[in-house]
C-alpha cells in the first residue's frame, strides 16, 4: 500500500524537469520535498497527481500501474500556494463540493463537512464566503476541501508560502496533527529547511530535478549523503572549507591541523572538503578540541537572542550563528572556534566520506 | 538624507471617522533618526503598509504632519519627496537592459553621463550583476529582477529615505541571506535612512537597528532587537517576536513572588500588586525542564529543528513551549518546568509592568 | 502511453475538421476551379490554365484598386492606432465612469455594417444630412458624391468612427493588467509621462496591440459594405476598393473566371501580409527577450 515512482523522469521541450527518480512513499507517511525554486518539486508533484504524464518510468499506486490515468480517476487531493476556493460559494459549500461530485447523500456530506471544519477550526466561518476570510482561514478552507475527500494521496505545494510568518507558524504546528488524523500519504513541498524539520516524517531533498537523498527527516539533516544535500538542507547555508589529509592529521591551511580520528583515520591521504553548519561556530573555545579560525567579519545581524555573523575565510563566505547579542565591529578580524566533531567531510566530487561524529551519536 | 518626523499622525480610510476603531492608523508621534535602519513589523492589516504609503506620499493622512528634516512634506507628491522605493514584487522596465534599468532614475534627473556610468557600475558590482548588464531585463528570473529593483532603489545617493515593502517575498531562502547582507553593507556604506516593512521577524530583526512593532493600527513598541526580545512591552510583541513566541501564564503577583496554578515561583524584581488581568511571560529559551523543581509540566510533542529542539506541552491547561539545545535527551523523568527568575516579565492587561529592586 | 492520448485527441478534433472542410475548403476549391477554367454556364468548363491570373496580374484596373486599398488601410491604421491608444490612456480606470465609457465605446461596434454606411450616407448629404447641411452653411464646399477627396474623407472618417473603439478597448484591457506598483515605481524614479508610456504602458500593451493592428488591417483590407452603401465606389472609381471591384467583376459583369483568380490572389495577399506582420512582431519580441 504505497505510491511508487519507478525511474520516473520528465523532459519538456528538451529541458529536463525531473531526472530519473525512484521513490516509494509508504501509506500513512508525511513526506517533505525540500529544494529551492525550480528544483523540480512541483513537477514531481504533478506527476504524482497524474496532472502530467512522465516521459519515462511508471507510477504505481497500491501495486497498480496508474501512469496514464487521469487525475479525475485517482483519489488525489492537492493544495496550492495560492488560496484556491470557489468565491461564490460559502465555506460549507466549498468543503462539500468534492463530496457532492462523488454523489454522497446529504447526511453523509453534512457529517463529513462538520467534522473536517471542526478539525481545521472553521466551524464559526461555515456560512461565510471565502473572500470575507483572512488568508490563513482561506487556506484552511482549501485544506479542508482537500481533506474531506479522504483521498489516499494529499499533495501540498508550498501551502503556507503566501501567509504571514506567525500564521504560518500556527498552521504549520497543526499540519502534523491533521496528517495523523487523516491516515493518508502526505506530500509537502517547501523551500525552507526549518519547515521540513518541523513537519518531521521523511524528506526528499531536490536539486536541479534530481532527488539527492530520501529518508527520515532528521537523518537526512544530520547525515546528508553529499554536499548538495547538505547545502539544500541548511539555512543559513552550510559553510565549506578545503582541507587535506596527510598521515594522521587533517590540515585546514593556516598551519591549522586536527588529528584524524574515528572514521577519518581510515581515509586515504588527499584533498577533501569540510562542511559545517552556522550554529556550530562559536565565539569562544567551547571545547578542548575546538579549532581556532581567523576570519574577517563583514556584517552582524542580531535577532534578539542570537547573532548571525557574516564572515569571510580565505575567500569563502561563511555564516555563523551564535547565542547572545554580540555587537562586533564590521570589517574587524575575529577568531571563531569550531569543534571537529561537527565537521562533515566530503570528497572532491561532493560525496560524504565521513559524517560529523556528533551526528552519529545523536 | 533627512530625519523623518511624524506629528499627531493618524489615518482613516473612511471619509468621516468617528470611533477610534475607524482608524487604520491610530494617532502617533515619532521621530526617525537620519541614517537609521528601521523595520516596520506586524501581521497583515496592522497598518504598516498604510504608514509606509503615507511616508512615500502615495496616501495623504487624515490628520497630522510628515516632516523630512524641517520641511513639511505632508502635501507633497511622491516625486517631490526624493525617496526611493522597492516593492514586494519585482518592478523592472522589461524593454530596457539591466544597465538602462539601473540608470533610469539618474537619467530622469539629468545626471551627467560619466557619473551615471560610474555609479551604475558600482551598484551592479554590489548586486552581483556586472555580467548581465547588457541583457534585456525581460526573461530574467524573479531573483534577478528583484535584485535590479533593489539596485534601482540604491542608485541615487541623495535620497531622503529608501523604503522597502516586503522586498524578499519572492526570493529563495538561500538568496535571502545574500541580499540581506548586501542591504546591510549598503546601509553601512552610504548611511541612507532605510525603512523596511515586513511580517517576517527574522528579516525585521536582522535588518534593523530599531524595530517598530505594529499591532491594530498602533505602534506597540519601538526598540532594538535585543529590547524586543528581552523586555517586550506588550504581550503581542512577546508573541510576535521569537519562534515560538513568549509563554504566558495567568498569575497573581505579590512583591517578588508569583503564584501560578497554586505553585509559587520567584521573580527577578519586586512588584506592587498590578491591576487588571495579570500574566507572567517567559521566553521558551529561558525555560528548562527539571525532574521536580518548578511547575508540573505535561509533555505533548518534541520537534527537532536541527540546531535545537522545541518541546511543546501544558502547564495548568496552558500551552507552554521550551527550547532545548541540540542533542539534549528528553526523558520521561522531566516532569516539571522552571523559569530563570530574572527573565520573567509581568503583564497587566497585556502591558508590561516595571518592577523595582528585590 | 503518450501515443494513445494523442490519438484520442485527434478523434475529438475530427468533427471540427469535417465542418471546416465543408465550410471553407470545399468552397475554396470551387473558386480554384473557376480560376483555371472558362465557363459559359450549364456547367461547361474549358481549361484555360493560368490565363486569368496573367490577365489579372497585368490589369491596370486591379493595380489601381490595390493602390487605393493599400492607401486606405495605411490611412485608417495611422489614425485609428494612435487615436485608440490615446483614448485608452485617458479612459477612467475604475468606477461608474469607466463602465459608462466602456458601454459608449462598445456602441459603434454593435451597429451592423450597412447601417453604419446608411447613417453616414444620410449624415453627409447636403440636402437632408446634418453634417452636409451645416458644412454648406459654413461655406465649405463639401459633396462626397462629386468630389473624390470629399468621398475619401467621408469613408475614412466613417471607418475611424466605427472601429477606433475596438483598438481603444483592446488597449484598455492591456492597460488594466499593469500592476499599480509599476506606476508608483515610475513616480519614485521621476519618470516623465512619455517614459511611463514608452517603458511601462507600451510594452505591456504590445500583445493586444499586435492583435488589434492585425484585425484592423485584415478588416480594412477587405472593406466592402460601408463604402458601397455611401459612395458605391465613386465618384468615378475613386473609392472602388478591392472588394467592390471584385463584386463588380463577378456579379456586375459576370466575369467569373477573372473574378475567381482575383479572389485567390486577394486571399493570398492578405495571408502574406498578415504572416509577415505577425512574424516580424513576434521576432521583435524574441530578440528583446534574449
Amino acid at each position: 500500500m504505497a505510491l511508487e515512482l519507478q525511474s520516473v523522469s520528465r523532459v519538456v521541450k528538451g529541458q529536463v524537469h525531473i531526472q530519473p527518480t525512484t521513490l516509494t512513499l509508504e501509506k500513512g507517511t508525511m513526506n517533505v520535498l525540500l529544494g529551492p525554486t525550480l528544483s523540480g518539486k512541483t513537477s514531481l508533484m504533478r506527476v504524482m497527481a497524474g496532472l502530467d504524464v512522465p516521459t519515462t518510468g511508471r507510477v504505481m499506486w497500491h501495486g497498480q500501474d496508474v501512469t496514464g490515468q487521469r487525475v479525475q480517476d485517482r483519489k488525489v487531493a492537492m493544495v496550492y500556494q495560492q488560496f484556491i476556493n470557489y468565491p461564490a460559494m460559502s465555506v460549507y459549500d466549498n468543503i462539500a463540493s468534492p463530496l457532492r461530485l462523488m454523489g454522497k447523500t446529504a447526511a453523509e456530506i453534512d457529517r463529513a463537512v462538520k467534522s473536517t471544519a471542526e478539525m481545521l477550526k472553521l466551524t464559526p466561518m461555515l456560512g461565510r464566503k471565502p473572500l470575507e476570510l483572512s488568508g490563513g482561514q482561506q487556506q484552511r478552507c482549501a485544506l479542508a476541501r482537500a481533506l474531506v475527500k479522504e483521498a489516499g494521496l494529499v499533495l501540498l505545494d508550498e501551502p503556507l508560502a503566501n501567509l504571514d510568518y506567525k500564521l504560518r507558524e500556527e498552521l504549520r504546528a497543526e499540519i502534523p496533527r491533521i496528517f495523523e488524523a487523516s491516515g493518508a500519504i502526505f506530500v509537502y513541498a517547501t523551500t525552507e529547511p526549518e519547515e521540513a524539520l518541523l513537519l518531521g516524517g521523511n524528506t526528499a531533498t531536490l536539486w536541479e530535478g534530481r532527488v539527492t537523498q530520501f529518508g527520515p527527516t532528521t537523518q537526512v539533516y544530520r547525515q546528508p549523503a553529499d554536499a548538495t544535500t547538505a547545502r539544500v538542507f541548511s539555512d543559513p547555508p552550510m559553510n565549506f572549507i578545503d582541507c587535506r589529509k596527510v598521515g594522521g592529521r587533517i590540515s585546514f591551511g593556516d598551519a591549522l591541523t586536527a588529528p584524524a580520528e574515528g572514521a577519518l583515520a581510515g581515509l586515504p591521504d588527499g584533498q577533501y572538503r569540510a562542511g559545517f553548519r552556522a550554529n556550530h561556530l562559536h565565539l569562544n573555545a567551547h571545547s578542548g578540541t575546538a579549532l581556532e579560525l581567523h576570519c574577517s567579519l563583514s556584517v552582524t545581524e542580531i535577532t534578539g537572542s542570537e547573532t548571525f555573523l557574516h564572515l569571510t575565510h580565505g575567500g569563502q563566505r561563511w555564516v555563523g550563528l551564535v547565542h547572545g547579542v554580540h555587537d562586533l565591529t564590521p570589517g574587524a578580524n575575529i577568531s571563531v572556534w569550531l569543534d571537529p566533531a561537527h565537521v562533515y567531510l566530503f570528497d572532491p566530487a561532493g560525496h560524504l566520506v565521513a559524517p560529523a561524529p556528533y551526528a552519529e551519536a545523536a | 538624507m533627512a530625519q523623518i518626523t511624524l506629528k499627531n499622525l493618524a489615518h482613516s480610510y473612511m471619509a468621516q471617522p468617528k470611533a477610534e476603531s475607524d482608524y487604520a492608523l491610530k494617532e502617533m508621534d515619532h521621530v526617525w533618526q537620519n541614517g537609521g535602519a528601521y523595520a516596520l513589523l506586524g501581521s497583515s492589516g496592522c497598518g504598516k503598509t498604510t504608514l509606509l504609503n503615507i511616508i512615500s506620499g502615495l496616501l495623504r493622512p487624515s490628520q497630522g504632519r510628515v516632516l523630512f528634516g524641517d520641511q513639511d512634506v505632508t502635501e507633497a507628491e511622491t516625486t517631490a519627496r526624493n525617496i526611493a522605493q522597492v516593492f514586494q514584487f519585482p518592478v523592472v522596465y522589461d524593454t530596457m537592459t539591466v544597465r538602462e534599468n539601473l540608470a533610469f532614475p539618474l537619467r530622469n534627473r539629468g545626471m551627467d553621463a560619466a557619473y551615471i556610468k560610474a555609479r551604475v557600475g558600482q551598484i551592479a558590482a554590489m548586486i552581483g550583476m556586472e555580467a548581465t548588464l547588457d541583457r534585456k531585463a525581460r526573461g530574467l528570473t524573479a531573483d534577478a529582477k528583484q535584485k535590479i529593483s533593489l539596485g534601482r532603489g540604491m542608485v541615487r545617493e541623495d535620497v531622503n529615505a529608501i523604503l522597502f515593502d516586503e522586498p524578499l517575498t519572492v526570493i529563495d531562502p538561500h538568496m535571502k541571506w545574500e541580499l540581506r547582507t548586501q542591504l546591510k553593507q549598503l546601509h553601512r556604506e552610504f548611511g541612507h535612512t532605510m525603512i523596511y516593512v515586513t511580517h517576517d521577524q527574522t528579516e525585521a530583526l536582522t535588518f534593523a537597528d530599531k524595530v517598530v512593532v505594529m499591532y491594530d493600527g498602533r505602534v506597540v513598541q519601538m526598540g532594538t532587537p535585543e529590547e524586543l526580545f528581552e523586555t517586550p512591552a506588550h504581550t503581542f510583541v512577546g508573541y510576535f517576536i521569537g519562534s515560538p513566541g513568549m509563554n504566558l501564564l495567568p498569575a497573581t503577583v505579590q512583591g517578588n513572588r508569583a503564584m501560578v496554578a497554586g505553585t509559587e515561583i520567584a521573580l527577578g524584581a519586586s512588584y506592587a500588586p498590578p491591576k487588571g488581568r495579570v500574566q507572567i511571560g517567559i521566553r521558551p529559551e529561558y525555560a528548562t525542564l527539571t525532574n521536580g523543581a518548578g511547575l508540573p509540566f505535561t509533555l505533548r510533542r518534541v520537534e527537532d529543528v536541527g540546531r535545537h529542539r522545541i518541546i511543546r506541552g501544558d502547564v495548568a491547561g496552558q500551552t507552554v513551549n521550551v527550547i532545548a539545545p541540540e542533542g539534549m535527551p528528553v526523558g520521561a523523568e522531566l516532569t516539571h518546568i522552571s523559569f530563570a527568575p530574572d527573565r520573567i516579565g509581568v503583564y497587566a492587561d497585556d502591558w508590561r509592568v516595571t518592577g523595582g529592586a528585590v | 502511453m503518450d501515443k494513445t492520448q494523442n490519438n484520442k485527441a485527434w478523434f475529438l478534433v475530427l468533427p471540427v475538421l469535417v465542418v471546416v472542410a465543408f465550410s471553407a475548403i470545399l468552397p475554396l476549391m470551387t473558386v480554384v476551379n473557376y480560376s483555371v477554367n472558362d465557363t459559359f454556364g450549364n456547367n461547361d468548363f474549358f481549361w484555360v490554365g493560368l490565363e486569368w491570373f496573367e490577365e489579372m496580374v497585368t490589369s491596370d484596373r486591379l493595380h489601381e484598386a490595390l493602390g487605393r486599398q493599400i492607401l486606405f488601410s495605411a490611412i485608417i491604421l495611422a489614425i485609428e492606432v494612435p487615436l485608440g491608444i490615446y483614448i485608452a490612456l485617458n479612459m477612467p480606470k475604475s468606477g461608474a465612469w469607466a463602465s459608462l465609457c466602456l458601454v459608449l465605446m462598445a456602441l459603434p461596434l454593435l451597429i451592423p455594417f450597412n447601417v453604419v454606411g446608411t447613417i453616414w450616407q444620410i449624415f453627409g448629404r447636403v440636402d437632408i444630412g446634418l453634417l452636409g447641411h451645416y458644412l454648406a452653411e459654413l461655406g465649405i464646399d463639401y459633396n462626397y458624391t462629386n468630389d473624390p477627396l470629399d468621398a475619401w474623407i467621408t469613408v475614412v472618417v466613417m471607418d475611424v468612427w466605427h472601429w477606433t473603439s475596438l483598438i481603444a478597448l483592446l488597449c484598455y484591457a492591456g492597460l488594466q493588467s499593469i500592476p499599480n506598483a509599476y506606476y508608483q515605481a515610475a513616480r519614485v524614479d521621476q519618470a516623465s509621462r512619455w517614459a511611463v508610456f514608452r517603458y511601462i504602458e507600451l510594452p505591456k500593451m504590445q500583445g493586444v496591440l499586435l492583435i488589434a493592428v492585425l484585425l484592423r488591417f485584415m478588416d480594412s483590407f477587405m472593406i466592402y459594405t460601408e463604402p458601397f452603401v455611401v459612395t458605391g465606389g465613386g465618384p468615378g472609381n475613386s473609392t472602388t476598393f478591392l472588394s467592390i471591384d471584385l463584386v463588380k467583376m463577378a456579379v456586375g459583369q459576370f466575369d467569373l473566371g477573372p473574378a475567381a483568380a482575383f479572389s485567390i490572389m486577394y486571399f493570398l495577399v492578405i495571408l502574406l501580409v498578415s504572416w509577415v506582420f505577425y512574424t516580424v512582431m513576434t521576432n521583435l519580441d524574441k530578440e528583446e527577450g534574449r
